[in-house]
């Protein structure tokens, strides 16, 4: 007789000891988590700091636009690294998402470089 | 799968696997993998917008500088709400995970706090920029602050009102499923730092440059 | 001593006994309490149902009927285009406004023009590919449950019909509905009348709807996928759909972008699409200015080029499992085959503006833009050529569906190589907008893409519904349906190299060098057109008589769940599998291949991507009815 169970059993997962070692939430201790807390807090006051030191730059070079467009840029990418990397944990994050966001990084860039290079080396020139 | 769930009567639900549990070869649970798909999309969406931008501001003959009339300091005071509130939704996340739902309620009801605030100061910009005769129709440059900032005013509505369900009736998913409720706080605050991570771009090249 | 075995079950870990026990309970209980008759009510099973197979036939329904509709629409355009000016009877079905004596205006030919292809494409093909074949067919191909996010899935249904709805009540905005064209160029789209703001809320419903189903698919594929089915054991249909969703996940967003842009111009007097110094009619206008319509076209065809990859990939699908299935033996070149799809979803991110040749390009775009699209048609080349050498050595059963199937190679070969002239620049500038370029797209989307749907209808059929179409009809709908399908699309490329421009009312008869060849070609086009919506009778009689036999719960015994001997799993559940209980009584496991025809050395003439490595074959009647006599006893 089929038993269906040992036909369903494969979906499952099975190991011989609890404890398999995937990130995030099933297997993390409570040591774990409260370091990460931490850490939470230092990206905090870091990104604090940055926020400060991106409006004081700005009172510094102001109103040398290039300048500012520059080092805010630079700035504001260290901040989403932060958060990026931390509160979204992408940095412990798995294969597939990184694949899914370097392709979009990609398709972001044609986006950003391709208009805007319509008019350059017109034809006659 | 919880037996008892089914015992209980009424219907059946469809058991979708790896719903809660990760699947092992991608380490990931259905939600966390589609709320990334999702954010990608709304990078292009943001991107889109970035790129108008770019493209309006580099073919313009003149363009006004953001600096020169917004509200540099209620922005940057917004800014700083916004990533208190990321570190709340974080926060939370984690107490939930040691099993505190008592402090995971807390912190997002901070987060949905700082939001509201958020909201509140950007009401009190658009008003005074309506006041001074800045519409979006009075130039590209206003026009494209309105769309970009109102637009990320919208997801962070959405995103209150997301953290208001689950702080009401969503809230009963912890007592019968305590790690899915996780997950789901997992995933709405993922959604929760796109939108802060949009708008530390947005805040300098809006009001800055 | 031995360790106790252990398994996780839900977020638990319990010894194995205790977990089987546990199980099987559930499964009684389950059986019990559905076989009690406690069933969902009749508006949560087939209204808001959250099944993927009946949201796939809700979407399939709806797409099929929009598919008509916008046959009718170009029924009417073809009227005029081979008889300009003449009243015709039908034509007063448009109202006074637009046809005033059965005679169509311009205006409403534009109107005709620009729903046409919107309905064609957002409203039917790309729902019926995508939102009807796929959400179908991936789950039951992978051996999955349903698709990931079930609830999400009927909330993609649900923006997807009000969005449609939208699209059709904008015919009653006055002025008429949007007639700038599918592709809602600005300025005309912005100073046209208030048919364009509904066109532009429909739109933001449309891809809504696409934007959640191409998460539930991409997670479904990756994540629900059966034990043993690792990526290149996929059917070939599921790797199209998955790089399809991909499409539509990263393309979509920047025309929901343009489409709020346009909206805030049409609305809020914004400029972005606006130039300064505008005149319209005489009248400067007062806006701001400083906008540039060209933001609009790279942002539109950021999308639209990739979305015609959208429309055709899941034909290629289709057409790969029925070719596959009708020559009983393996695609040729598979993995060439995967590789190719997912670097042409890649390319189809680089190419978009060779629609844009003629807008004034510097040369250094339009150089980038002519290589990736020369570089875009080698992974074409590659899936076709790979499906036509797949039928040599075939045993080639001529059935309807694969009449369909071959029908579409050489089709999409005409498709694919007309489009060369156009991605290069130089030969583009003669044919940019002419009557070339309708040709080339039409024959890769209509006797390509709309076959392939028909070969996916005819196959599956049996699938759904428990009955095979009438064979005889399906021969008819087929042949009638290709001779005059070629006899519309065909002199197009003689008109567009002749210089006929497209959109015109009067099919080019008010131009000196276009009025021969548009006088001998356009009446011969329209009898065509016509002769093409006689075909279909037969079909949507077909269609309907043998749905609603089905229904009404006549099916054909003799034809098993398994009519076509097929390889892929959808073909091991049971026919119509029932609602809201998941596909498999008990989940497959992937052994193999898809596509073990005639495998050398195995007695079987096929075996299931499902059968494990037994002596014998694969069970007629499907999996469902001996496991689901064997829990009944349990």
């Amino acid at each position: 007789m089929t038993d269906p169970i040992a036909a369903v059993e494969p979906a499952v997962d099975v190991h011989e000891h609890a404890g398999a070692g995937d990130s995030q939430a099933h297997h993390h201790s409570p040591e774990q988590i409260r370091a990460e807390m931490r850490v939470y807090l230092i990206v905090f006051a870091g990104l604090g700091v940055l926020t400060a030191a991106t409006v004081g730059v700005f009172y510094l070079f102001h109103p040398a636009v290039h300048t500012a467009i520059i080092i805010a840029l630079i700035i504001a990418s260290v901040k989403g690294f932060l958060v990026a990397g931390y509160f979204m944990h992408l940095l412990s994050e798995k294969k597939v998402i990184y694949g899914v966001l370097v392709l979009t990084v990609i398709f972001f860039i044609f986006l950003m470089t391709l208009p805007v290079s319509h008019h350059a080396n017109p034809f006659g020139s | 799968m919880d037996a008892h769930a089914h015992a209980a009567g009424g219907h059946a639900e469809l058991e979708i696997p790896f719903n809660v549990d990760p699947r092992p070869d991608t380490g990931l649970y259905n939600a966390k993998l589609g709320i990334w798909l999702f954010l990608a999309s709304e990078v292009m969406l943001f991107g889109a917008l970035f790129s108008s931008l770019i493209l309006l501001r580099t073919g313009a003959d003149s363009w006004p500088r953001g600096y020169e009339f917004l509200n540099i300091k209620l922005a940057t005071l917004n800014t700083f709400i916004l990533i208190l509130s990321s570190v709340t939704v974080v926060l939370a996340w984690s107490h939930l995970r040691l099993g505190n739902l008592k402090k995971g309620r807390i912190y997002i009801s901070a987060t949905v706090i700082c939001a509201l605030i958020f909201l509140v100061n950007k009401a009190f910009e658009y008003s005074h920029e309506f006041s001074e005769g800045r519409f979006p129709k009075t130039n590209n440059f206003l026009a494209i602050y309105f769309t970009m900032t109102g637009l990320h005013g919208l997801h962070i509505l959405g995103g209150v009102i997301v953290f208001l369900y689950f702080l009401g009736p969503g809230a009963k998913m912890w007592a019968k499923e305590p790690q899915r409720y996780t997950n789901r706080i997992e995933v709405a605050g993922l959604y929760w730092h796109f939108v802060d991570l949009v708008w530390i771009f947005l805040f300098p090249i809006l009001y800055l440059m | 001593m031995a360790l106790r075995r252990q398994i996780r079950v839900g977020s638990q870990w319990m010894y194995a006994d205790e977990a089987h026990k546990a199980l099987r309970e559930a499964i009684r209980v389950m059986k019990d309490e559905t076989d009690s008759g406690q069933q969902q009510p009749w508006i949560r099973r087939y209204v808001f149902s959250t099944d993927h197979k009946w949201i796939g036939l809700q979407y399939g329904f709806t797409a099929l009927l929009f598919l008509l509709l916008g046959f009718c629409l170009m029924i009417l355009m073809r009227l005029q285009l081979g008889w300009p000016g003449q009243p015709f009877g039908v034509m007063k079905l448009l109202g006074e406004t637009r046809a005033p004596g059965g005679i169509l205006l311009p205006e409403a030919y534009n109107q005709l023009g620009a729903m046409h292809g919107t309905i064609m494409i957002f409203l039917g093909i790309v729902p019926l590919a995508v939102g009807a074949f796929g959400n179908y067919l991936v789950p039951l191909q992978i051996g999955a449950p349903d698709m990931a996010f079930p609830k999400l899935n009927m909330i993609s249904y649900w923006c997807y019909l009000p969005g449609g709805l939208i699209m059709l009540a904008s015919f009653l905005a006055p002025g008429g509905t949007a007639q700038s064209g599918w592709t809602s160029y600005p300025p005309l789209s912005v100073i046209a009348s208030q048919g364009q703001t509904w066109w532009l809320v429909g739109m933001v419903f449309l891809i809504t709807s696409s934007l959640l189903g191409s998460v539930n698919f991409i997670v479904t594929i990756i994540q629900l996928r059966a034990k043993g089915l690792s990526y290149m054991r996929f059917p070939f249909f599921v790797h199209a759909q998955f790089v399809t969703s991909f499409l539509l996940l990263l393309a979509f967003p920047p025309l929901e972008a343009a489409a709020v842009l346009q909206l805030m111009d049409r609305v809020a007097g914004t400029s972005f699409f606006l130039p300064s110094g505008l005149v319209v009619s005489g009248q400067a206008l007062t806006n701001a200015g400083g906008g540039n319509p060209l933001l609009w076209q790279h942002l539109f065809w950021f999308l639209a080029h990739p979305e015609v990859y959208v429309l055709i990939l899941p034909a290629m699908g289709i057409v790969a499992e029925i070719i596959a299935n009708g020559t009983r033996k393996p695609l040729w070149g598979y993995k060439s085959m995967v590789f190719a799809t997912v670097f042409l979803g890649f390319m189809s991110f680089v190419v978009w503006a060779h629609h844009m040749f003629l807008t004034g390009m510097g040369t250094t775009i339009s150089a980038f833009f002519q290589t990736t699209t020369m570089i875009i048609s080698i992974p074409s080349v590659i899936i076709l050529s790979s499906l036509f050498i797949s039928l040599w050595g075939g045993s080639i059963r001529f059935t309807t569906p694969m009449l369909f199937a071959l029908a579409f190679l050489p089709m999409f070969g005409i498709g694919g190589l007309t489009g060369l002239p156009l991605g290069l620049a130089a030969a583009d500038i003669h044919l940019h907008d002419t009557y070339y370029v309708i040709g080339h797209f039409h024959y890769v989307v209509a006797p390509g893409t709309i076959f392939a749907m028909f070969g996916g209808i005819y196959y599956w059929f049996p699938k759904v519904t428990g009955r095979k179409l009438n064979d005889f009809w399906g021969r008819v709908h087929f042949w009638v349906s290709f001779v005059c399908i070629n006899g519309i699309f065909f002199p197009m490329f003689a008109q567009g190299l002749a210089g006929v421009s497209r959109r015109l009312y009067d099919g080019g008869m008010q131009y000196a060098h276009a009025k021969q060849i548009a006088a001998q070609t356009n009446p011969f086009m329209s009898i065509c057109a016509i002769g093409l919506l006689v075909a279909q009778i037969p079909f949507i009689w077909n269609f309907f008589y043998n749905a609603i036999k089905a229904a009404l719960g006549h099916r054909d015994e003799r034809l098993g769940s398994n009519p076509w001997e097929a390889t892929t799993m959808e073909w091991a559940a049971t026919t119509s599998p029932p609602l809201a209980h998941g596909n498999f009584e008990v989940m497959p496991v992937v052994h193999r291949g898809p596509y073990e025809y005639n495998v050398p050395g195995e007695a079987a003439e096929f075996i299931p991507q499902h059968q494990p490595d037994a002596a014998e074959p694969a069970p007629r009647g499907g999996l469902l009815p001996a496991t689901a006599v064997a829990m009944r006893e349990n």
